[in-house]
């Protein structure tokens, strides 16, 4: 039997950047807020002594969730048998306190006004046609003016380094902080760019050029381009993230509890409002009650999905009547790009930093004429510098065998001789690519795994062979001797690592049959919830997602504080 | 007599000690000296000769206590793990191959480990064989792969050779694990196709993780390489237009020194 605890005002699923902005928030408007984590809390910047190791942290993920204990299921259509994910690849999900906001590298975008009109603005320049059937585009119910004020606060809070995007949406003020050195390798691309009459800029990034104090008086200091940085911790307080951020600003308030070892298996409601969450204390092995006037799901995509289906919370997504809302466009992104080799030159790319790089955005968004193309969107063209650790790069021409003699000699030589420009190319959502429960396997507390069915479409593999033919391009024009072009878009691959930013499923919008949750990520379906995240991605951007999700989270917390005054739909 | 001396009195390289030396070719492993001899045989750092497998860097006889089976126990599977990973990463001008690095013993304690159990992957039945996209779902777990894999390079080298593994030549032995690596060889609970993305993988980790894993010896893959290992700082580096050639520091640099609290 469940152990009922005292009441809070707000209670929220996981502490990582939601789940802290949101404390963070409501707790300086005098809310009281407990956060239930489920990992742990060994991930400040004491606990990083040992962080330069590649093995532990980027191929090992010592940071990333424990699969033993639960991951998801998955295949590529619906009538074939998913089954689980056993090791982490395609993507890494994080757990603990700070979550992913620990060992992401720190691209720090706004996403562009077309995405957030994407359905309107498509049709409105060429005709209802051009989106195809079973694409399921839909405007977000915000656009990006609305958002703005949001982005700001967010950049403020990380302290951003970067210059403005000559492509992007207004800005109501510059970067907290200037943009991030520049090397030889970023140079290079920026030349290359302008050369041909692209429009570069630095890649904001949420590793410091300069120490910053943000708006709630908490230090960020300057980064020293160690080249750790995804998959890994920051020993130097360096890179934003919630643990020097917006938990340590909670904490200062008084009224934010952090529970750790703390893993949700349900949220409890009845009659269309919540009345708290069960959790399991991980460490005691015993359940509880944690009784709130008001829940907020801050975990990762996965788990947010997965809580409101197993907790029977809002109507499930089917694909066959495409009614329902829960799982409903689930996106992922493809990674095209070019790696160019290069004979007479040697880089140091040992160094680096996360967020060290410069970026075009011509092919991203409607920013270039999609009249004679077979897809629309695009993806932001990005060269970075975030330091190449030797396990993981070994780089050789096309055509080299992958072990012995030539491999060794050649994956030596141009470790330090290659560059590679590649996009996070836009994921349109797609009547059939969704999330569900999965029938047969569950996580080891006996709740069943959440299913993914997912594959990349037409309009994906139009994109990406589109952007790759950019690249090859721009990797041309920087002087490579050999330039390696992507090949064809396969059928998705759970295995290899390309990128954890999977988005949708309790997506955002205007119109409750076709969306789960308001512009304040409130669901429509219980007043009192609030889904905050990438979750709530209608599709996902060329981007990464970080910025947009900040920028979300802020606006959630202002929800939540005039919903905590008076009640009822915000929006 | 340290081995390398007996070695060049002989005048054998060392590939060709292990191979026509008899001891391991036969498969006459037994334990005491000789099985001692042989197993440090396989390992030794240097083909030229000038260090034995027990001394490091002109330092004196610095023994090394991790040169030892932690999940391994029969030194004749040893060898062919040794062997079959430097033919995944082989001696050469550059400079030392997965043997003289001592990638084996990374491996073997892998074996042993975390890793070599599958502690953090989710390994609740029922198992499928599943697609490709749908990645690995054998219920077996990685040391239990290793050891039928090394026993099949052994069975897999018999049926095409009609010898032993650590009898063949270089050519021979490549085209044994391409075999492997091409999915050909029949294993049970995982194809050999698996077995040997996952050797690979394992052989280029312990060539280029932090010596502390005990792979890495002396950083030497890291100098070959051109990285610098776990170095603090590079604020005053990043923009140099020229290519720095850095000494590599490894994880030990970061170590506190631990003193014991004394009496009273």
């Amino acid at each position: 039997m469940a152990k009922t605890l005292p009441k809070t005002d707000v209670v929220t699923v996981g502490v990582g950047w939601t789940g802290g902005i949101i404390a963070a928030e409501c707790a300086k408007a005098g809310l009281k807020v407990i956060g239930l984590e489920r990992g742990g809390d060994k991930r400040n910047s004491e606990d990083f002594s040992m962080v330069h190791d590649e093995l532990r942290y980027a191929i090992r993920y010592d940071l990333m969730q424990d699969v033993s204990k639960e991951t998801i299921t998955f295949r590529n259509k619906g009538d074939q048998r998913a089954l689980p994910m056993r090791q982490l690849g395609s993507f890494l999900l994080g757990e603990g306190v700070g979550g992913s906001g620990v060992h992401w590298n720190g691209h720090t975008f706004r996403f562009l006004p077309y995405d957030f009109e994407i359905k309107t603005k498509t049709i409105e320049k060429y005709g209802k046609n051009k989106i195809k059937k079973d694409y399921q585009i839909q405007d977000w119910g915000i656009t990006y003016d609305e958002l703005e004020p949001y982005y700001d606060k967010f950049e403020k809070t990380c302290g951003l380094s970067g210059e403005p995007n000559p492509l992007g949406g207004k800005r109501s003020s510059d970067y907290p902080t200037p943009p991030m050195k520049k090397t030889v390798i970023t140079r290079k691309f920026r030349e290359a760019a302008k050369e041909m009459g692209l429009h570069p800029f630095s890649l904001p990034s949420a590793n410091l050029s300069e120490d910053y104090t943000n708006p709630d008086g908490e230090k960020i200091n300057a980064c020293q381009y160690c080249a750790f940085c995804e998959r890994f911790g920051c020993e130097y307080g360096a890179k934003s993230s919630p643990n020097v951020t917006v938990i340590p600003t909670a904490k200062k308030t008084g009224n934010f509890e952090l529970r750790t070892h703390a893993n949700v298996v349900e949220i409890i409601h009845k009659n269309g409002k919540a009345t708290g969450v069960k959790y399991i204390d991980t460490l005691k092995g015993e359940e509880y009650i944690q009784p709130a006037d008001v829940v907020v799901l801050t975990s990762y995509v996965m788990n947010n999905n997965k809580l409101l289906l197993v907790s029977n919370l809002g109507q499930p997504y089917n694909p066959e009547t495409g009614k329902g809302v829960i799982g409903k466009n689930y996106c992922y992104q493809m990674v095209p790009g070019t790696t160019g080799f290069f004979e007479k030159e040697r880089f140091n790319s040992y160094m680096g930093a996360g967020s060290l790089g410069e970026v075009v955005d011509d092919f991203n968004g409607d920013n270039f004429d999609h009249s004679d193309l077979d897809f629309i969107h695009g993806g932001a063209l990005v060269v970075s510098q975030a330091g190449y650790r030797p396990i993981g790069n070994n780089p050789v021409p096309a055509g080299t065998p992958l072990w012995g003699k030539e491999f060794k000699q050649k994956s030596i030589k141009y470790y330090t001789r290659t560059i590679s420009a590649s996009y996070e190319g836009a994921s349109m959502p797609y009547r059939y690519n969704y999330l569900d429960l999965d029938p047969s396997y569950k996580d080891i507390y006996g709740v069943p795994l959440l299913r993914m069915t997912y594959n990349f479409t037409d309009q994906d593999r139009n994109l990406y062979d589109y952007l790759g033919k950019q690249s090859d391009k721009v990797m041309k024009e920087m002087g490579a001797d050999t330039i390696q072009s992507q090949g064809k878009l396969a059928d998705y691959d759970i295995v290899p690592y390309q990128t954890t930013h999977n988005t949708g499923g309790v997506i955002i919008g205007d119109d409750p049959s076709i969306s789960a949750v308001n512009n304040y990520s409130q669901m429509w379906d219980a007043d009192n919830v609030f889904v905050v995240g990438a979750s709530s991605f209608a599709h996902n951007s060329g981007y990464n997602p970080t910025g947009t999700v900040g920028a979300l989270a802020y606006r959630a917390a202002e929800g939540i504080i005039q919903y905590s005054k008076k009640g009822g739909q915000l929006a | 007599m340290r081995m390398s001396e007996q070695e060049n009195k002989k005048g054998m390289t060392r590939r060709e000690f292990i191979r026509k030396g008899g001891y391991v070719a036969g498969g006459v492993v037994g334990g005491g000296v000789l099985g001692g001899l042989i197993t440090q045989q396989t390992l030794k750092t240097n083909k030229k000769g000038e260090t034995s497998p027990q001394q490091d860097n002109g330092k004196g006889a610095e023994v090394s206590y991790q040169r030892a089976m932690m999940y391994f126990s029969n030194p004749e599977e040893f060898t062919v793990l040794s062997q079959a990973a430097e033919r995944i990463f082989p001696a050469d001008d550059l400079g030392p191959g997965a043997i003289d690095l001592d990638v084996p013993y990374y491996i073997d304690h892998q074996l042993a480990g975390t890793w070599g159990n599958n502690a953090r992957d989710y390994m609740l039945g029922p198992f499928y064989p599943g697609l490709e996209t749908q990645g690995f779902q054998s219920h077996l777990r990685r040391n239990e792969i290793f050891n039928q894999g090394i026993s099949k390079i052994q069975s897999h080298s018999q049926e095409k050779y009609k010898k032993k593994f650590t009898e063949l030549d270089e050519e021979e032995q490549d085209k044994v694990l391409t075999d492997f690596e091409k999915g050909k060889v029949k294993m049970d609970g995982v194809t050999s196709k698996d077995f040997f993305t996952l050797f690979r993988m394992a052989v280029l980790e312990g060539v280029y993780a932090d010596p502390l894993y005990g792979g890495n010896r002396d950083m030497a893959a890291w100098k070959m390489k051109g990285f610098p290992g776990n170095q603090m700082s590079y604020l005053d580096k990043i923009e140099a237009t020229d290519f720095l050639e850095i000494e590599p520091v490894s994880l030990t640099a970061h170590m506190p020194a631990q003193k014991k609290k004394s009496n009273g």
